[in-house]
C-alpha cells in the first residue's frame, strides 16, 4: 500500500484519526497509539518487500545504537573530548553511509537495493545525532527516538520534523483546548491539501501537457506554458501531499512544521527558498549552511564574508540538488540555484541601488518578475527539459 | 559585567558584522525582519559572542524568535553568563 495516494490509506485514516481524536479530547497521550499504528502502517507500505523492509530494519537498530552510545559515551568523557569527537565522526559516517550509498548506487544501478523514506529518515537520524553532539539533547529514550524516525505521516516524503520540537510534543497529552486546536487546524489543512493533490495537480499536468500541443510552429511559447505547467503541478502535488502529511500529524498531536507558504509570490531567491520545501531548505541551512559558514570563518578559509556566504551558497545547494538524485539534471539545478543565492545575497549587500529602492512599489514588481522567471526556469532545469535534451541523454 | 554594559557590547558586535549603525537606536526591532541580520550574519555573531562572552551558543539551540532584537540577543546571553 502506498501512502497518500490509494483509497485504502485513505480509510485506514477515518479510524486513526478518530481514535487519536478520542484520546485527544479525553486528554490522554497519543504517542502510545501513535506509534503502534506507525508500525502497523509501515507494515502495510513495505508489504511484499521484505529486502526494503530488511534494510530499514538495519538501519533503524544502527541509529537508535548510535544514537544511545554517543549519549552515554559523550555524558562519560566530556563531548568535547578526543574520544567524544572521535566516536562522533565514526557516528555521522556510519549514519550517512546509507543515504551517500544509495543515491550513488542507483546512477549505476536503478534497482539498487534502498528502502521508500530512506531520504527523509536520514535527515531525521543525522540531525538527532548533531544535537547530542551540540548538547541540545541530553536525554532521549530508545523509544521516543524510534517512534520520532518512523511517525507515519511523514515517513515517506516528510516535512522533516525538528527532533526537540517532537520529543516536547509527546512528552505529555496536551490541554483539551490545545489539541482541538490542533485537530480542527488538521483537518482543514488535510482538506486543503487534498484539494491541491486531487484537483490542483491534474489541472496542472492538464495545462503542461495539453496547451503545448495547441501551439505547432511556436516552439518557445510551447517551452513556456509547458514549464509553467510543470511548475505549477510540481507546487500543488508536492505542497498538497505536504499539506496532508501536516494535517494528519496535527490530528495524531504533533505540530508538523509546514513545507509551503505561497512560493509564488516571493520576490527574491532567497525568498522563495524561505517559502519552498522549507523544512528541506531550514534543515539545509541549520545543519550545513551555518555549519560550513561557522567552521569556513573560524579557520578563515576565505579572505570575505561575501565569498564564505557564497561559497557556502553553492554547497548547501549543489548537495541539496544530489540529494534529489545524482544526474546532470538535478546538479546544474542545485549550482543554478547555488550561484542565484550567492548573486541575489550579493546584490542585497553591495547594490546602493538596490537598498535604495527595495521598498518602492515598482521595483518589487521587477523583482518578483525576474525571480519567477528565474523560478520557472529552474524547474525546467529540475524536471529535465533543458540539460538532458543538450547533452542528449533523452 | 552589568547589563548595560553587555548591551552595549552586544550592539558594538552587530554593528561590526552588519555595517548597520542604527541598530542601537531600536532594541526590540526584528532583526531578520529588517534584513540587518541574515543566515550568515548569525553565524558571525555567535561566533563573536562566544569570542568576546565565553558563551556558546550551537546554531540551531535557539529559535530565530528567541534571538531577532538586540533586547532577546543580551537576554539570550545573560542566561548563560
Amino acid at each position: 500500500m502506498s501512502f497518500y495516494t490509494e483509497p485504502a490509506f485513505f480509510i485506514l485514516l477515518i479510524p486513526i484519526v478518530g481514535f487519536a481524536a478520542y484520546l485527544g479530547v479525553s486528554e490522554k497521550r497519543i504517542a502510545p497509539f501513535g506509534l503502534l499504528v506507525s508500525f502497523v502502517m509501515l507494515g502495510l507500505l513495505f508489504s511484499g518487500q521484505a529486502a526494503s523492509a530488511l534494510f530499514l530494519i538495519a538501519f533503524l537498530v544502527m541509529t537508535l545504537v548510535l544514537g544511545q552510545l554517543c549519549l552515554s559515551r559523550f555524558q562519560n568523557w566530556g563531548k568535547d573530548s578526543p574520544q567524544a569527537l572521535m566516536l562522533y565522526r565514526i557516528a555521522l559516517g556510519l549514519q550517512l553511509a546509507p543515504i551517500v550509498i544509495y543515491k550513488v548506487g542507483v546512477v549505476f544501478n536503478p534497482s539498487f537495493l534502498g528502502f521508500i523514506g530512506i531520504s527523509y529518515i536520514s535527515f531525521k537520524a543525522i540531525q538527532v545525532l548533531i544535537e547530542i553532539r551540540d548538547g541540545l539533547i541530553d536525554i532521549l529514550s530508545p523509544i521516543e527516538h524510534l517512534y520520532y524516525l518512523i511517525f507515519f505521516p511523514v515517513f515517506t516524503s516528510g516535512p522533516i520534523l525538528r527532533s526537540r520540537a517532537f520529543m516536547s510534543d509527546i512528552a505529555q497529552a496536551l490541554p483539551r483546548e490545545q489539541y482541538l486546536d490542533r485537530l480542527y487546524r488538521g483537518l482543514g489543512w488535510f482538506v486543503l491539501g487534498a484539494l491541491y493533490t486531487f484537483v490542483g495537480s491534474p489541472l496542472a499536468s492538464w495545462f503542461m501537457w495539453f496547451v503545448p500541443e495547441t501551439l505547432n510552429g511556436l516552439p518557445a511559447l510551447a517551452f513556456c506554458t509547458k514549464v509553467l505547467g510543470y511548475g505549477l503541478d510540481l507546487f500543488f502535488d508536492f505542497a498538497g501531499y505536504s499539506d496532508m502529511a501536516m494535517g494528519l500529524g496535527l490530528t495524531l498531536g504533533i505540530d508538523v512544521p509546514r513545507n509551503f507558504r505561497a512560493p509564488f509570490v516571493a520576490l527574491d531567491i532567497k525568498d522563495f527558498w524561505d517559502r519552498w520545501h522549507m523544512s528541506l531548505s531550514t534543515w539545509l541551512r541549520d545543519f550545513v549552511f551555518m555549519r560550513f559558514s561557522a567552521f569556513a570563518l573560524s579557520k578563515k578559509l576565505f579572505s570575505s564574508r561575501n565569498t564564505t556566504a557564497s561559497i557556502g551558497f553553492m554547497i548547501n545547494m549543489v548537495l541539496m540538488g544530489a540529494w534529489h538524485g545524482i544526474t546532470p539534471d538535478y546538479l546544474v539545478y542545485g549550482l543554478y540555484h547555488g550561484v542565484g543565492l550567492a548573486l541575489t545575497n550579493w546584490i542585497q549587500k553591495n547594490w546602493k541601488f538596490y537598498k535604495t529602492h527595495r521598498h518602492d512599489t515598482w521595483f518589487k514588481v521587477c523583482e518578483w518578475l525576474v525571480c519567477m522567471v528565474f523560478v520557472f526556469f529552474g524547474f525546467a532545469l529540475f524536471g529535465g527539459f533543458v540539460v538532458t535534451p543538450i547533452l542528449g541523454l533523452s | 559585567m552589568d547589563k548595560s554594559q553587555l548591551l552595549e557590547r552586544v550592539i558594538e558586535l552587530v554593528v561590526d558584522i552588519t555595517g548597520e549603525d542604527e541598530v542601537g537606536e531600536e532594541l526590540d526591532i526584528d532583526l531578520f525582519e529588517e534584513e540587518i541580520l541574515d543566515s550568515m550574519a548569525a553565524i558571525e555573531l555567535l561566533l563573536a559572542i562566544e569570542d568576546a562572552f565565553g558563551v556558546s551558543i550551537a546554531p540551531t539551540e535557539l529559535e530565530r524568535e528567541e534571538m531577532n532584537t538586540i533586547n532577546k540577543i543580551v537576554a539570550r546571553i545573560a542566561e548563560r553568563l
